[in-house]
């Protein structure tokens, strides 16, 4: 009694755990309402049907190449947005962000008559003997078309919150660019690059509009976790419970490994 | 010293669980009731009451395949019905059929194929046993000046020739299926879509070289898609039953719009747009 009258007491009003509970329940509960669906005696065998496995597998493939992409143009992407200023910059920034916002059939709408067969770049491609559509290439494009912004948000962030002195600390001592970049910059915000990186896997994995717009659907190429739980629903709705529950336990996995890895020093 | 400094705080917690337990709760309730009652609320029940022809409101779920010609019939049955209005919700038929299983506000179901329509039939939710009133058979889309040089089904196992078809799950996919199995031939698309709309976007953007579509999409595509009919279409005629719901509160009005996709004004429409009579 005497302690919390001498601390200063810097808790949350009370009533904010109001709807704060009402928004958790409202995300938990219809997760718990899918748990008790599940077929469980069917369970393992719906789970590790030949389609089933091929689709988790091409998701995982794909989400983990789309990722790496994300972060190979994505950091270079935040980097420029966070420490560059020139006309237009705004703009940039909210064209490059839209996809975001964007609902991702029209993203798959863009990329189809971007880079499909009679596609801005789609003669260019076929030249070249590269044909993109119906392939996991395109898979591994439209997720990260739809990823990508979540990795460049994080990043810019991150790069903004911490500042540029020791950039320029490490530039009056004579190091370079690229140096400053690579042993100062990138160090610093690898926090932030690696909760980018997991974002934007976990939004790869859940792709679905996109992918179905622009790769098609076919099993082991372009059919995905989402579009097999999606076809799935079509006839065998306990399936598609079963995968769904996959789909939910595989990014929590991915999300909570990589939280405690970075919260643990 | 373990003491909390907010003592209330726990109390606020239940507080706010039980709240919200109880919104859920009336959430299911309210859910129940609308699976029995009508949802189109009390005007349709007064309205229909007046008499001189069923009026009011009824929502009417239809295959993605019937958007164009059950609007149309629609329009003309709020004309030739004043003071009915009909209200749509156009999805695949597995979609609408699992909707209205947990309840969704539906008068009148109108399906693309017989399998859907009969897991409605078989919770008996249906006011009598549906009516077949068109039909629809598959034919060879391609992209407007057939790059691929397609005739016939045989030219669709050609190297090179890019064929999208439905997935063997819904219904346009089996159809695909059983006209393969009557011409003999195995195709081996570079991708199998979730819809026909789905087939036919590939097939018009130009990606594929030819699929597999109903004679109706053709019609309703334009110039972006040329159909090429073959004979073995036949083994594969896809019927479109039409049933009022028994959830419906304005029985008049619901079995009034089936009449008139049945009767003569809804066949005018709907042969217009490429379907076949009923078989």
């Amino acid at each position: 009694m005497s302690r919390s009258a001498r601390t200063p007491r810097l808790g949350l009003p009370g009533w904010v755990f109001l709807p704060a509970v009402l928004g958790a329940l409202f995300v938990v509960l219809p997760l718990l309402a899918m748990l008790t669906r599940v077929d469980w005696a069917q369970f393992p065998a719906l789970v590790t049907s030949e389609s089933s496995r091929a689709a988790l597998l091409l998701s995982l493939r794909t989400s983990a190449a789309s990722t790496v992409l994300c972060v190979l143009f994505g950091a270079p992407m935040a980097v420029v947005l966070a420490r560059t200023r020139f006309r237009g910059q705004s703009v940039l920034r909210s064209l490059v962000l839209l996809p975001l916002v964007l609902p991702p059939v029209v993203g798959g709408i863009a990329l189809l008559y971007t880079f499909g067969r009679r596609g801005l770049l789609g003669h260019t491609l076929d030249v070249l003997g590269l044909q993109v559509a119906f392939s996991t290439t395109a898979v591994v494009m439209a997720q990260t078309f739809v990823a990508l912004p979540f990795l460049v948000v994080s990043l810019e962030g991150a790069l903004r919150t911490g500042g540029q002195r020791y950039e320029e600390v490490a530039a009056t001592l004579g190091a370079r660019p690229t140096t400053v970049f690579l042993r100062v910059t990138l160090p610093l915000v690898l926090p932030g690059l690696a909760s980018g990186a997991v974002l934007a896997f976990a939004r790869a994995l859940g792709e679905f509009g996109a992918t179905i717009t622009f790769a098609g659907s076919l099993q082991g190429v372009t059919r995905t976790l989402p579009l097999e739980i999606y076809l799935q629903r079509e006839t065998d709705p306990q399936a598609a419970v079963a995968l769904s529950l996959v789909l939910v336990v595989v990014a929590t996995t991915v999300i909570t490994v990589t939280r405690r890895s970075r919260v643990a020093p | 010293m373990t003491r909390r400094p907010h003592p209330s705080r726990p109390a606020l917690v239940a507080t706010a669980v039980t709240l919200a337990l109880g919104t859920v709760g009336c959430g299911g309730g309210s859910g129940d009731s609308t699976s029995k009652g009508s949802p189109t609320g009390s005007s349709s029940r007064e309205a229909s009451s007046t008499g001189g022809g069923p009026s009011g409101e009824i929502t009417v779920f239809a295959a993605a395949s019937l958007k164009k010609t059950f609007t149309r019939i629609g329009a003309d049955f709020e004309k030739a019905h004043p003071g009915a209005k009909v209200t749509f919700s156009f999805a695949g038929s597995s979609d609408l059929v699992a909707q209205i299983q947990q309840g969704a506000p539906a008068d009148v179901l109108a399906t693309a194929d017989t399998r859907n329509m009969g897991r409605v039939t078989a919770e008996s939710l249906t006011t009598a046993p549906p009516v077949v009133f068109a039909s629809n058979t598959l034919e060879i889309a391609v992209p407007a000046g057939n790059p691929a040089h397609v005739s016939s089904l045989a030219d669709l196992v050609q190297p090179g020739v890019k064929v999208v078809l439905c997935a063997p799950a819904v219904p346009c996919g089996s159809a695909a299926t059983k006209v393969e199995q009557a011409a003999g031939v195995d195709i081996k698309p570079v991708s199998e879509e979730q819809s026909v709309t789905d087939v036919l976007g590939k097939v018009s953007a130009g990606e594929a070289d030819a699929g597999l579509v109903y004679v109706t999409d053709v019609e309703g595509a334009g110039d972006a898609v040329q159909g090429i009919t073959f004979p073995q279409s036949s083994a594969a005629v896809n019927s479109y039953p039409i049933a009022a719901l028994k959830a419906s509160r304005n029985a008049a009005l619901a079995d009034a719009f089936v009449q008139a996709v049945t009767g003569a004004p809804g066949q005018q429409v709907l042969a217009a747009a490429g379907f076949a009579k009923a078989p």
